[in-house]
């Protein structure tokens, strides 16, 4: 089992953001998690990526319980994730955002820093490479001395990718990677998630934009008010009666 | 390449002014005016390390500087060590207070922090103003000694206690220097940025910030200490809130966030201090309102608000080279296919 998570449930005082849901990522596929507004699937990537601890249920992650692991001991076991918003560093450019995301392997200290030691010299060296080399396989090698302040939304959202990328990952979160782009720019995404997958990795991504889900998606969960309401293969889930309810607001017969 | 060179010659005219200065300026006044700013630039960087590049704002920093100073009379007067043993534990100490402080402090976030630390350093004044015994309370601390000769260096002189206090200031700079451009300094501006983020990228934030902290603490206490041993008196007004509004002053006008900041800043605002001196306290209605359209309108500072125009001058040749290249092969090609009009023609 690659990631799983068994009777999931987080309490918010008096809300129940996601309640008792289990689920599992399979390995080398994309998986979907899908659910109206407010139905608890960003919680429920915080709760995955740790930034947020469940009230009950556990989680599981190539069979190690990780449960109570903090956030970045788990980029470490090779969960990264990205945000609706990019969170990035607009002030700079984008290889000065993307350097950092390899920190994570390095092993450099303070005192390395301002001693200028070889190790440092060699992990700040590896940290450039690394994120070349992921500026280079989401295609934004051509930018890499601009202010991220200057790119377009969706650029954002590939150095929000390769950020991601250089933290040497196998599963990696997007939160609505589609989010503000345009059509045309979004066919561009699903073709670099495609090919993030070809190249060996895991993806579960959140996303409102129905025609790229089904396209893409091997496996599709559909969330609502907190809780699984389906899951199985984009047909599946097109063709579920309380999918369609809980999107369309659909009556059933009375 | 060209613009990194034209920074270093910066640095280097500016060094070499300072190392001059006590040659070119017989008037012991500018002098001694000259060593309290560099004492104030290296609290400074301590206070830019942690709210510059760390992104919180810590409010007890006056506390630790005084902190740093009384440990140094302390060790000093009462237990009579050897003044540079006693150098080397006051900032020691004061360190450590700050590991001890930051551990409690660091569980909270923004302004939370900045309200715990505000108070933390008014804790740290009660305790100097009110600890009769130790302290010397409100009559304040006297008989601290000048530093003591290291072989055949000696530090009696105003002259030898500015280069004293100079040589400070260039190893802190260059500490900062290193750290800014490293790894780990990298890391510090990931958690000034987005704490989520660095912690989904990997980065342990706690150990981060308190190495930060601690780190910030220790150059503050650095001063207080040099401070302790250059005025030889010390009164518990040093921990007060208006010595911490003075720094942040000092590093929200030189550029907070910018290795540049806490020079320019201390040396602008003491500067145009000591010109406003006939005003006496009418001197805050010149500064309150242009510390207010500073904020406004170069929130960034001096330092920051030059960094940001040259950038954004960088990114406008880069755009108007890009253009004239586009342009330039719009017309290489229209040329060809005109070329080829002529001859079918």
């Amino acid at each position: 089992m690659f990631l799983h998570v068994e009777r999931l449930t987080k309490r918010f005082g008096g809300l129940l953001a996601v309640n008792d849901v289990t689920f599992s990522v399979e390995q080398g596929k994309i998986n979907a998690i899908i659910g109206p507004n407010g139905a608890g699937k960003s919680t429920f990537f915080n709760l995955i990526s740790g930034l947020h601890r469940p009230t009950s249920g556990t989680i599981t992650f190539k069979g190690r319980d990780i449960t109570r692991l903090p956030a970045n001991e788990r980029a470490k076991l090779g969960i990264a994730r990205t945000f609706q918003t990019t969170h990035l560093f607009e002030q700079s450019t984008v290889m000065d955002n993307v350097i950092i995301g390899h920190r994570l392997r390095t092993e450099s200290n303070l005192f390395d820093a301002i001693l200028r030691t070889k190790r440092h010299r060699r992990e700040e060296q590896a940290c450039k490479e690394k994120a070349m080399e992921v500026l280079d396989f989401v295609g934004l090698t051509g930018v890499a001395d601009r202010l991220v302040a200057n790119l377009s939304q969706e650029q954002k959202k590939r150095v929000a990718f390769a950020l991601a990328l250089a933290t040497d990952p196998e599963l990696v979160l997007l939160d609505e990677p589609a989010a503000g782009v345009n059509p045309d720019e979004t066919e561009g995404l699903e073709e670099l998630i495609v090919k993030m997958v070809e190249g060996g990795l895991t993806v579960c991504l959140i996303e409102h934009k129905m025609s790229m889900i089904m396209k893409i998606a091997d496996r599709i969960m559909v969330l609502n008010y907190g809780e699984k309401i389906a899951e199985g293969t984009p047909e599946e889930v097109q063709n579920n009666e309380a999918v369609i309810q809980a999107y369309l607001g659909g009556s059933t017969v009375a | 390449m060209a613009v990194f060179e034209k920074r270093h010659l910066w640095l280097a005219v500016l060094a070499v002014l300072a190392l001059a200065l006590p040659l070119l300026v017989a008037n012991g006044y500018y002098l001694h005016m000259m060593t309290m700013s560099f004492i104030w630039m290296i609290a400074v960087y301590g206070l830019n390390l942690f709210a510059g590049y760390t992104g919180y704002l810590s409010l007890a920093h006056a506390g630790f500087f005084a902190v740093g100073a009384y440990t140094l009379g302390i060790l000093t007067v009462k237990v009579g060590l050897p003044f540079w043993g006693a150098f080397a534990l006051s900032c020691a100490f004061t360190s450590l207070l700050g590991l001890a402080i930051g551990l409690v402090a660091l569980r909270t976030k923004e302004h939370f922090f900045a309200i715990y630390t505000l108070c933390v350093g008014y804790i740290i004044y009660l305790v100097i103003d009110k600890w009769d015994s130790l302290t010397g309370g409100v009559r304040g601390f006297i008989g601290i000694p000048a530093p003591s000769d290291i072989g055949p260096l000696s530090f009696q002189t105003p002259v030898a206690q500015y280069y004293l206090v100079l040589f400070f200031l260039f190893a802190v700079i260059f500490v900062m220097y290193r750290l800014v451009y490293s790894l780990t300094g990298r890391t510090y501006i990931a958690i000034r940025n987005s704490e989520e983020l660095a912690l989904t990228l990997g980065i342990s934030t706690m150990k981060n910030k308190l190495a930060s902290f601690v780190l910030s603490v220790f150059f503050t206490s650095l001063a207080g200490a040099l401070y302790a041993s250059f005025i030889r008196f010390l009164g518990p007004d040093i921990a007060y809130v208006t010595v911490m509004f003075d720094f942040l002053t000092y590093l929200l006008v030189g550029g907070i966030g910018t290795l540049a900041g806490p020079v320019v800043g201390t040396l602008l605002i003491t500067f145009l201090s000591q010109q406003l001196q006939f005003l006496q306290d009418y001197r805050m209605l010149i500064f309150g309102p242009v510390l207010t359209l500073l904020i406004i309108f170069y929130p960034h500072g001096i330092a920051g608000g030059f960094i940001r125009y040259q950038a954004k001058r960088a990114e406008a040749r880069r755009l108007e080279r890009e253009a004239n290249q586009t342009a330039a092969e719009l017309a290489a090609s229209r040329q060809g296919r005109d070329g080829r009009y002529v001859k079918e023609g």
